[in-house]
Order: C-alpha cells, then sequence, then structure tokens
C-alpha cells in the first residue's frame, strides 16, 4: 500500500498502560458495533478483563451524518479487574464530525483523538452546526489530535478489486479496527478469520474488509503520526474457561440451562422489543434444546400463551421492556392468582412510555413490584452483572417452581448489552432444580398447600383423577371452588403474600463489600454494580469508612437487610431513577436513606458516585484525603 | 430434559410417553363437574353447556385430557361445569393462553369458550391470530349480542341503533360479523349453530371436535335477561325452517318447510328462489362446498331478514397444525443438529483459557 503520510524516520516507542478506554463513534451506518466488538473480542482473547458499554440510537439508519444517527462503541480492557466500561474514553475514533461533536465534551483534555479527515467537509460540518472546520481551526489544541484521511487511504488500498464506491465505503471501520490493533499492538489473525467465515459466500466484499484492516495496521506502522505504542498486559483472571458474554446473552443461555436442570422444556412467549429482542432471537436458535418459541401477536398474547404452556407443564417464560410489561400486566396478576410458575423479564429503558428505546434506566422496580391491581405479590431478582445472568436465570426458575409463583427477573439496557469475560461455569457444579407434579389421587386439592412452601400442587392436565378448574377468580382456601367469603378472600390475601414473604429463608444474605460497620454503605441493585463498586473501591483505598451492598433480591429482601443497614451511620442508594428503592427501603426499615439520582439514559460513572459519596461523608465531619 | 409432558409422567424428566389405560366407555354424566350452574334460569348457556357435555364421549379422549379454557363473561363460567380440566382466565385472552397450553401439551384435547364481547372486542387481536396461526383449539363463541355479565351494554355485535344500558339513544357502532372475521382469520374451520337447535348444535360440536386446527363454532345465544328474543325472528321454531338454511356439503342450499326455496348465484350475488317457480330447479340450487372461500365469503354475509341465516359447518379445509409445525421443527434441528449439548453451547464461540 502507499500513503502519502511522512514515512517512520525513528522507530516507535512502546509503553505500559493498566487500562484503557476506547470510544468508536461514527453513523449508525458506518459499523462502530461491528468494530467495538471486534476489539473486544480481541481484548479478551488476550487475557484483558473488559468491559463494553455500546451507545446506539433508536433510529435504524438516522440521516447521514446527523447528531441523532451518531453510534457509539465504548470499551475498556485492562490488566486488573475492571468493573465498568470506563467513566471516559482515553481514545475516541470520531468518523465524521456529528461522532466528533456529539462525543468530544465526553473526552477528557490529552485525551487522543482519533478522526477520518475525510468525513470533515463542509457539508458534513454544516449539517451538525460547525462554522469553520475543528480540525484547522484550532479548536481542538487541548486533545492529542491524529488526523486521518481515512477514506482516502482505505479507497487506495481497495483499488482493483471492482467494489464499487459505496462497498469500499462500508470497509472504512476495518481501517480505523486496523489502526488501533497496531496501536495496541494486537494480533489481527482472530479477526481476519471472521472476517473470512462472515462474508465467506462474497469471497470479494472478504478481500475488501481484510485489505482496510491491514491498511490501517500499516497506516500505523509506517508513518511518522504515532510515536507511541500501548501495551496493556493481560490481566489476572480466576483460572478457567472464559468467553465474552453480554446480559442477553447470558440471560438466554442460563434459561437453557435452567430447562435442562429442572428437566422440562422452556415456552417462550414474546413480542419484538428494544433491548429484549435478542433474547428471542436467541432462544429460537436452540431448538435442538427443546425450546419452543412463539412471536406472539402482541405482549398480553406473549405472556398469555407463557402461563398457558406453565398450565401444561412447561416452564413459561416471557421478556420484554417497560412498555411492554404494563401490557403484561394483566396477565401476571393472573398468574399470582393460579399459582402458575412463570418468568418474566424485564430488560429495562429509559421510560416513561415509549422513553428512550435504546437507553438505561431503573425505572420499573415500582411497577413490576406493585403495578397491578389488589395484593399482587411476585418475587423480583435483580442480577448485577452480564455473566450473573446465567446464574440469576437458573434462579428465578429454582424459586418459580418450588414456589409456584410468577418471578420477574430484573435486567436493563446497559446489563443486556454490555459485555464483560465470562468464566464458563462447569455443568456438574450446577444443582437440579427439577420439582415433581402432583399424580396422587389420595387428599388432592388444587390449593392445599405445602407445609413448608406453602406452594400449592402442580396438577398437570392429562392426570387421571385430579380434574380441577383454576381461575383468575378468588379461590376458596385448599379446596380451590369459587368463593366469595370475605374470610376466605383475607385468609388468601395473607397466604399468597407468606408464601412470597418466606422465600426469604431461601436466598442468600445480603453480602456487604468493605467493612461490617462504619460511616457510609452504599446499597444498589442491578447494573450500577460495577460503578457502585469501583467508586466505593477508591474510597476505601482513600482510607474512608465505607462499604457497598447490592441487591439481588428486591422481592422479598435478604433477611438481614435491616441489620446491615443499621450498621452504618449513613446509607447512600445511587439508582437511575428518582429513588424508587430507596423509597421502599425507608418504608421498611424507617432509614433516612439518601439517594444519589440521575436519568441519563446512560450507567453511571464512577467519579460521580465517588463524589457524592465523599459528599455524604463530609456531612458527618468526615474528610477524605 | 423432556420436550414430551404428559399428566401421568411425573414432570421430571424420564420423557416416557404415558401408557394410556384401556378407554372406560364416558357418558354425558362423567363431564358434569360438582358445582351448581349458576346461569340466569332460561339462559341460552344452559343447552350450550348441555350439548357439549353430551358429545364430549364422542371424541375418544379421556377425560383428563380435555381442558376447557374460557375468558369472561357468562360464558367464561363453563369450565366450572365440565368434569375436565378447566382454565377460567382473564378478559379476551383465552385464545392466547390456549395457544401456549397446545403448543406446550399437543396430547391435549383444547376447548376455549368465550362470547362475542370476549371474542372480538377485548380479545380480537387474539382470536384473529390463534385462528390464522390454525391452533389446534376449537373456539366455541355465544353470540347474544350484548354485555351479560356486565348487566346489558353494548356488544360488537349488536345491531346498529340498539339501545342498551350503554346507549340510550342507540349505538352508533356497526356491527361486526364473527363469521366473516374468522374466514378473514384464515380459521380452518367455521360453522355456526343455534342453542335452540340442540340435534343441530351437537352435530355442529361433534364436527368442531372431529377438526384439527383453528376451529370456530358461533353459537347464536339468547339471553333471555338483558337481549331476549336476539335471534328469534328467525329461530323460533315456527320460522325456523324457512329463515334458516342448513349447509351440507355437497348438497344444495335449499330450505324452508316445503323444501323448495333455495339460494341461487345470479352472477356473483346470491337470491333467494323458489323451486318451481319461474322454471327454477333443483339444479340450479347453488350447492355448499366447504372448500371454497367464495361460498364462504358469501355465506358469511349473508343474514336475515334478506336472507335466511346460514348455520353448520361453513368451511372446513386442512392445514398444517401450529404445534404440529412447531414440534416438526424442533425434530428437524434435531436431527440435523443434534440433541442439544449444553457444555458444548456454553462453550461456543471464542473461548479462551486462563491458567
Amino acid at each position: 500500500m502507499s500513503t502519502e503520510a511522512p514515512l517512520k524516520a525513528t522507530p516507535t516507542t512502546q509503553k505500559q498502560l493498566e487500562r484503557v478506554t476506547i470510544r468508536f463513534a461514527g453513523d449508525s451506518g458506518d459499523g462502530m458495533q461491528l468494530t467495538g466488538t471486534q476489539f473486544t473480542k480481541n481484548a479478551a482473547a488476550f487475557g484483558n478483563d473488559i468491559s463494553t458499554f455500546p451507545d446506539y440510537p433508536a433510529e435504524i439508519r438516522a440521516p447521514a451524518g446527523s447528531l441523532p444517527g451518531v453510534s457509539g462503541f465504548q470499551l475498556s480492557f485492562s490488566s486488573t479487574d475492571i468493573h465498568t466500561p470506563g467513566d471516559a474514553p482515553d481514545v475516541l475514533v470520531a468518523m465524521n464530525p456529528a461522532a466528533l461533536k456529539a462525543n468530544l465534551g465526553e473526552l477528557p483534555a490529552g485525551g487522543a483523538l482519533i478522526v477520518n479527515e475525510d468525513a470533515f467537509t463542509p457539508g458534513n460540518l454544516q449539517k451538525v452546526g460547525y462554522a469553520s472546520n475543528p480540525l484547522g481551526d484550532g479548536s481542538l489544541k487541548q486533545w492529542n489530535l491524529f488526523s486521518v484521511p481515512v477514506s482516502t487511504l482505505n479507497s487506495r488500498a481497495l483499488e482493483g478489486l471492482g467494489l464499487t464506491n459505496k462497498q469500499v465505503d462500508l470497509t472504512k471501520n476495518f481501517f480505523a479496527l486496523g489502526l488501533m490493533f497496531w496501536l495496541y499492538e494486537r494480533d489481527m489473525a482472530a479477526t481476519v478469520s471472521w472476517i473470512d467465515d462472515k462474508f465467506k459466500k462474497r469471497p470479494e466484499i472478504a478481500e475488501g474488509n481484510k485489505r482496510a484492516l491491514k491498511a490501517g495496521y500499516n497506516f500505523g506502522e509506517t508513518t511518522e503520526i504515532f510515536h507511541e505504542r500501548y501495551v496493556v498486559p493481560p490481566a489476572k483472571l480466576r483460572p478457567g474457561h472464559y468467553r465474552n458474554i453480554t446480559g442477553n446473552e447470558a440471560t438466554a443461555l442460563g434459561m437453557v440451562a435452567a430447562s435442562q436442570l429442572a428437566e422440562r422444556p422452556i415456552f417462550y412467549g414474546s413480542y419484538p422489543i428494544t433491548p429484549a429482542s435478542d433474547i428471542l432471537h436467541q432462544l429460537a436458535g436452540y431448538k435442538n434444546f427443546g425450546v419452543k418459541t412463539f412471536q406472539a401477536e402482541d405482549e398480553i398474547a406473549a405472556v398469555g400463551a407463557a402461563i398457558g404452556a406453565s398450565y401444561g407443564g412447561a416452564m413459561g417464560l416471557t421478556a420484554s421492556s417497560g412498555p411492554g410489561i404494563a401490557l403484561k400486566t394483566e396477565a401476571m396478576g393472573l398468574a399470582v392468582m393460579v399459582e402458575l410458575p412463570l418468568v418474566v423479564i424485564d430488560v429495562q429503558r429509559a421510560g416513561p412510555s415509549t422513553g428512550m428505546p435504546t437507553k438505561t434506566e431503573q425505572g420499573d422496580l415500582l411497577q413490576v413490584l406493585f403495578g397491578r391491581n389488589g395484593e399482587s405479590p411476585l418475587v423480583v431478582l435483580a442480577p448485577a452483572t452480564p455473566a450473573e445472568c446465567f446464574t440469576f436465570a437458573i434462579e428465578a426458575w429454582r424459586i418459580a417452581l418450588k414456589y409456584m409463583t410468577p418471578v420477574v427477573y430484573m435486567s436493563d439496557a446497559f446489563l443486556a448489552n454490555g459485555a464483560e469475560p465470562w468464566r464458563i461455569p462447569n455443568l456438574a457444579d450446577l444443582s437440579s432444580i427439577a420439582v415433581p407434579n402432583r399424580t396422587a389421587r389420595e387428599g388432592f386439592y388444587p390449593y392445599l398447600r405445602d407445609e413448608t412452601t406453602l406452594a400449592r400442587p402442580w396438577a398437570l392436565p392429562g392426570t387421571p383423577g385430579l380434574e380441577h378448574r383454576i381461575g383468575g377468580l378468588e379461590k376458596a382456601d385448599v379446596m380451590g371452588n369459587v368463593s366469595y367469603d370475605p374470610d376466605n378472600h383475607h385468609r388468601m390475601t395473607l397466604l399468597r403474600q407468606a408464601k412470597i414473604d418466606g422465600i426469604a429463608a431461601d436466598i442468600p444474605p445480603l453480602e456487604v463489600h468493605g467493612p461490617a460497620e462504619g460511616d457510609l454503605l452504599v446499597l444498589g441493585w442491578g447494573s450500577t454494580y460495577g460503578a457502585i463498586r469501583s467508586a466505593v473501591k477508591r474510597l476505601q483505598d482513600r482510607g474512608a469508612s465505607i462499604a457497598h451492598a447490592h441487591l439481588r433480591y428486591l422481592n422479598p429482601l435478604p433477611e438481614n437487610v435491616g441489620d446491615v443497614l443499621k450498621a452504618y451511620k449513613r446509607v447512600l442508594i445511587p439508582e437511575l431513577n428518582l429513588g424508587q428503592l430507596r423509597m421502599l427501603i425507608r418504608a421498611r426499615y424507617l432509614i433516612d436513606a439518601i439517594g444519589y439520582n440521575r436519568v441519563r439514559g446512560k450507567p453511571f460513572r464512577i467519579a460521580e458516585l465517588e463524589a457524592e459519596a465523599v459528599r455524604v461523608l463530609a456531612t458527618l465531619g468526615v474528610t477524605i484525603a | 430434559m423432556t420436550d414430551t409432558i404428559t399428566g401421568a409422567d411425573n414432570g421430571a424428566g424420564n420423557g416416557a410417553a404415558a401408557t394410556l389405560p384401556e378407554l372406560p366407555v364416558l357418558t354425558r354424566k362423567d363431564f358434569v363437574s360438582d358445582q351448581e350452574v349458576r346461569w340466569c334460569p332460561g339462559c341460552g348457556d344452559y343447552s350450550i353447556l348441555a350439548q357439549t357435555q353430551k358429545v364430549m364421549p364422542d371424541f375418544g379422549y379421556p377425560k383428563e385430557n380435555i381442558v376447557f379454557i374460557s375468558g369472561i363473561g357468562c360464558s367464561g363460567r363453563l369450565p366450572y361445569y365440565m368434569n375436565t380440566y378447566g382454565f377460567h382466565t382473564i378478559h379476551g385472552r383465552a385464545p392466547a393462553i390456549a395457544t401456549g397450553l397446545k403448543a406446550a401439551r399437543p396430547d391435549l384435547m383444547v376447548w376455549v369458550i368465550t362470547g362475542d364481547g370476549d371474542a372480538l372486542s377485548i380479545g380480537g387481536n387474539h382470536l384473529i391470530h390463534s385462528l390464522r396461526r390454525n391452533v389446534d383449539v376449537r373456539i366455541i363463541m355465544f353470540n347474544n349480542r350484548i354485555y351479560g355479565l356486565t348487566k346489558g351494554q353494548a356488544s360488537p355485535t349488536s345491531e346498529l341503533g340498539k339501545i342498551t344500558k350503554s346507549s340510550p339513544y342507540g349505538t352508533v357502532d356497526f356491527p361486526i360479523s364473527p363469521l366473516a372475521i374468522a374466514l378473514a382469520a384464515e380459521a380452518t374451520f367455521i360453522a355456526r349453530s343455534v342453542d335452540t337447535f340442540t340435534e343441530h348444535m351437537q352435530a355442529t360440536l361433534n364436527a368442531a371436535g372431529n377438526h384439527h386446527g383453528s376451529t370456530f363454532v358461533e353459537v347464536l345465544q339468547n339471553c333471555n335477561i338483558f337481549n331476549d328474543g336476539a335471534h328469534r325472528e328467525f329461530t323460533d321454531r315456527e320460522v325456523r325452517e324457512d329463515r334458516t338454511v342448513v349447509l351440507e356439503h355437497g348438497k344444495p342450499m335449499i330450505f324452508g318447510k316445503d323444501r323448495n326455496k333455495g339460494i341461487r348465484l345470479a352472477g356473483h350475488q346470491p337470491e333467494v328462489v323458489t323451486i318451481g317457480e319461474n322454471g327454477i330447479t333443483e339444479a340450479d340450487i347453488l350447492v355448499h362446498d366447504e372448500t371454497d372461500p367464495l361460498i364462504a365469503f358469501m355465506l358469511a354475509h349473508i343474514y336475515w331478514p334478506e336472507f335466511p341465516v346460514p348455520v353448520g359447518v361453513l368451511r372446513r379445509v386442512s392445514r398444517p397444525t401450529h404445534h404440529q409445525m412447531l414440534v416438526d421443527q424442533l425434530a428437524q434441528a434435531t436431527a440435523t443438529r443434534g440433541a442439544g449439548d449444553l457444555t458444548k453451547l456454553l462453550n461456543s464461540g471464542e473461548t479462551w483459557k486462563v491458567e
């Protein structure tokens, strides 16, 4: 290949870094998610700890070059244990002026800025309101700017392949990827074989992408622009077999594992909705695992069919996001009333209403806990990391089957799409969650409860002698016939509540990272785990008396929560909502918990939580060095 | 893991199909539950229940393998009175719940009991989609053209201008034809009967029970409290033969006390003619064909007083059922990719080892 950039006269030096955060940003059609994913896979396979944050618009292809069309993918890779995709990027790769404008504000001064200068045309600049070209007007002085004619260099590298201009343009993300691979001294073999496999039916496209990748790499190697390369050594992860996994992938795999551990088939009823649809796509491919998937006419039919399947003895599963959960609400109440096992996945997104479909939020906690008519208790779980999505899928089913209850499994857009290395479990280490169905006729009543679990018997259609009727009308205790008796309704309401409350004795206690008592406890739930954990760790390192506890069980709460909370002078509850868990904690434990609440559609940054904790500690007269 | 669940299996995964005991001979009494029937005295639902119980032994299913699923409304109570498995669900959702049950349990015979409000209003979406999917479920829709359980509001089949509690000045909503909806939704079995035509209803339910696929039966039913005489103009004993036409596959659409009236196609328009007048003979009368969509469309749209009301099977065709296609896909995936190996699945994609 040839370039017009100056050739290197001096050798590049190498520098070792502990952690690097890169953000790839471009048009939503520029392939930034793919570029980010490829770098992530490479870093993971190299042995770095990783964490990623894809941030994309709801529009599939917003107008090219416009701000709403900017798609970003942030990944952090490290030689040490990390929990978040990084507060801010060290390196921003901006493929056009819109990507620059949308992301520059988050790039700290001194950060590396790699731009495709070919995209900085008067038209593109004007679209996003740049009066002059920032690459030449000195406005980017506080950053370390690398202006690269990516499109020009790339089309030159692909000359002679017979590809159309449009096809050539679509490969330029691989040029950027190649350049980053050079900058961080990465081997490209896995990406090359990925391209070969992906485009095996279109060899000319495969060749184009490979040339683009290598052109990017060679550009770094041969030009005078970059004087330093960076090495991020492998992290010391726990020994084992690993793969990279997103929350949605782990959820789907966990559901299949639960099916095997319960020795029952999954029936998955679903209606497409962002950000939950990937679970449907994935489960639809697992037919040889006995998974039946059903793309329903609406959210209501999706949950209804799942309830019907559970009634028949399968594991009825459905998933949605907030607006869809709202539609499923009535049927979830039916599942509470008829006491059938059911798992409902809520991959939360910013609301209310349609809200911001691709952006994360924790706004559905009160909805899933209380958003049904009547006293309608069910179990609510919330995995904290993508990898935990696997174990909690199994846990959701363990509880649903053992206690004959609907269980809501709370994920969110950040958890669903974010990725981290996952230590693949050994199946032999997982316990059976199988439960028997009632077959004995002697003494059978549809609402005769197990003394320990308070679960009613699961008698399946097809079982001779156990013909019975269930339904949404209140049932007489034990007998199960329709009943309007006032005392019976009161008793049944208490029994349904007692069944759910009793599960607290069957779940692990709330664990604390840090001192068992002290100045400040930071309490969280769901996907904020990584940011809270990191912020608390930093403050512990700075000598603060601070601990972190993270709730995975939102209903019932673990039995020790009250004791944990009372061991600290202050309790801070950061949430991506306006204080929903905090309201519950204050009501239940009469503790004056403090909230830190942001609904920006983005995960918390470590620094903001750290600053907030410092502020709260200061109210105790504690200053942190 | 099993993908076959039966009630006789403990569900714990041996996957062995239940060995069916030799079938005892069942009678109507076997299908009568111990629950007191609580519809209003004189309600048409009593007859539908009785005919349903009567035909149940004919299908050869052990009663534990039969499930009745209902939504909300007076019709929704029927499962309580059947000594089978029953699930009284929520308003309009019975077809969705039945779809999941049948998908999970192909061995069961599933019936859905619904009404005009339940099926065509709040549950309209579920109805059309279960029909188009050819879910092997028999949907019996009681049509009394009124909301009975909520005490007398207009329903989607109430005639235009009808005065009800919710429409004191008359409705302004044009009624829909249940059979036309079923036809548009590509149901593979569509029929109509009347609560008081007991033998006809038994024959219709029998045909419905023996069909495999989405089965929709409209039963014209009287609500003697809120819409008394809803269908009497053409169902009363004295007039029924002249005002209804009983459909029989392969036979001309002849009706009337004297069996001398018939439906003829003039171009593509149906007309009522009298055999023996104006040179009309039996050969001029349209012959019913349960597989002809145009005939079904015509029959779904003619009604009293312009025409006799068609009763019987409008349409009966065969198409692969939803649950069977699901089961076939599972079998095919297993044949081509082997039974699912979870260890392999978890370890798929790019993996690496940390020492």
